[in-house]
């Protein structure tokens, strides 16, 4: 999942740098990642994943960092 | 009449501060209520005497092209207003006229044209900041107004489909946005205290379209990348937002190419005064009846 989430951040974060050299907690705000790629990221996660977001986790948090997305991930495939 | 159960609106148009046309957000505006917008103008032209800034007015309508490179659409579509136009045959014409005395759809033909009605008054600012080059070390500084238009028909008269903003924009390093974003907030306080008004600020968000907007409005909020200044008008639960306070960090000055002096991508802030809301609001509070207003009110307003 953490492989995937990556080559998401790299295809719609526009980041400076690779995803690969991304701590699982690194902060992906801090690294450049805008509000507006952070809406894209989020669309293409739930289409590659075939999830749908709920309103709460619709925030910047959710999508704060690697590991917080795949945290989102679980709980949503964990419930389905 | 029974003055009780006449909503606030009704009491306006009878006593003529509002006219109506037929529809929701859309009114005529009477003498009293133009003597308060010219007042509370020339209360805010006082405020930031001194700025300097330069002073630009627009008209109701934008560049359809700027307004598309804006990205107005992506975030609030819902809230636009295109300009169309009849650009059609001889025989295109009478079937409109057939339309029209039918009652049948007659805008269907209609193309459209270079102008989109301004959604807010600082979006034709940046493209004519971006076009003038680098900015100075002092960066720039804006008073503009313009008739602005979003689509939200409603029958809180605080709801305007039209209606005046004036804001001052300021444009340059992040520290030069900040500062001006508190300095207005504190100027802003004094302005609702001048006019008596019961206030409070805010954080807030814009009304971002759809899931992605969902998003947007919430990152907006924990950053506080927007406050309000809100005064209770058709509710006190729901008060209105008569003054916004908007930091946009550099999107504005990436999606425009604006450069600060050291060639650094310019930060934009704006604060945006939503006239007919505060004259709203003064209505609402000291009566429908301007001269029974509190004489440092009228005398603030030089009414
Ligand atoms: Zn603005």
């Amino acid at each position: 999942m953490l492989d995937t989430i990556r080559r998401l951040v790299d295809e719609q974060g526009r980041l400076a740098v690779a995803a690969e050299a991304i701590g699982d907690n690194a902060d992906l705000y801090a690294t450049g990642l805008t509000s507006f790629a952070a809406v894209q990221l989020m669309l293409a996660l739930e289409e590659t994943f075939d999830v749908e977001f709920p309103d709460r986790m619709l925030n910047r948090r959710s999508f704060s960092s690697i590991a917080s997305i795949a945290g989102c991930l679980h709980e949503l495939k964990e419930a389905a | 009449m029974c003055q009780a159960c006449d909503s606030f609106l009704d009491r306006l148009f009878a006593k003529g501060v509002l006219h109506e046309t037929g529809v929701d957000g859309l009114y005529g505006r009477g003498q009293a209520f133009e003597a308060v917008i010219e007042g509370m103008d020339r209360l805010i032209t006082r405020l930031a005497e001194g700025d300097h800034a330069e002073v630009i007015r627009f008209p109701p309508g934008m560049n359809r092209a700027l307004f598309e490179k804006s990205g107005y659409m992506k975030n609030f579509p819902q809230l636009a207003g295109t300009v169309h136009s009849f650009a059609g045959s001889e025989k295109d014409h009478l079937a409109l006229l057939d339309n029209i005395h039918n009652g049948g759809d007659w805008t269907g033909g209609q193309g459209a044209t270079d102008i989109v009605l301004t959604p807010a008054a600082c979006y034709p600012l940046y493209p004519i900041v971006a076009r003038r080059g680098q900015l100075a070390p002092e960066g720039g500084l804006f008073d503009i107004q313009s008739y602005c238009f979003r689509h939200e028909p409603s029958k809180d008269p605080a709801r305007m489909q039209m209606f005046r903003m004036r804001e001052f924009v300021r444009i340059g390093l992040p520290e030069q946005a900040a500062s001006f974003r508190e300095s207005w907030l504190e100027r802003a306080r004094g302005f609702a205290e001048t006019l008596e008004l019961p206030h409070h600020i805010d954080v807030a968000n814009d009304p971002f379209f759809g899931r992605a907007g969902r998003m947007m409005a919430s990152s907006q909020r924990e950053q506080a990348l927007k406050f309000e200044l809100l005064v209770p008008i058709e509710s006190t639960e729901n008060p209105t937002a008569c003054q916004s306070f908007n930091y946009h960090q550099d999107h504005f000055g990436e999606l425009w190419g604006i450069k600060t002096a050291s060639g650094e991508t310019a930060h934009t802030a704006c604060v945006g005064f939503g006239m007919e809301r505060l004259a709203l609001a003064l209505f609402k509070h000291h009566g429908i009846d301007t001269n029974g207003w509190p004489t440092s009110v009228r005398a603030a307003l030089s009414l």
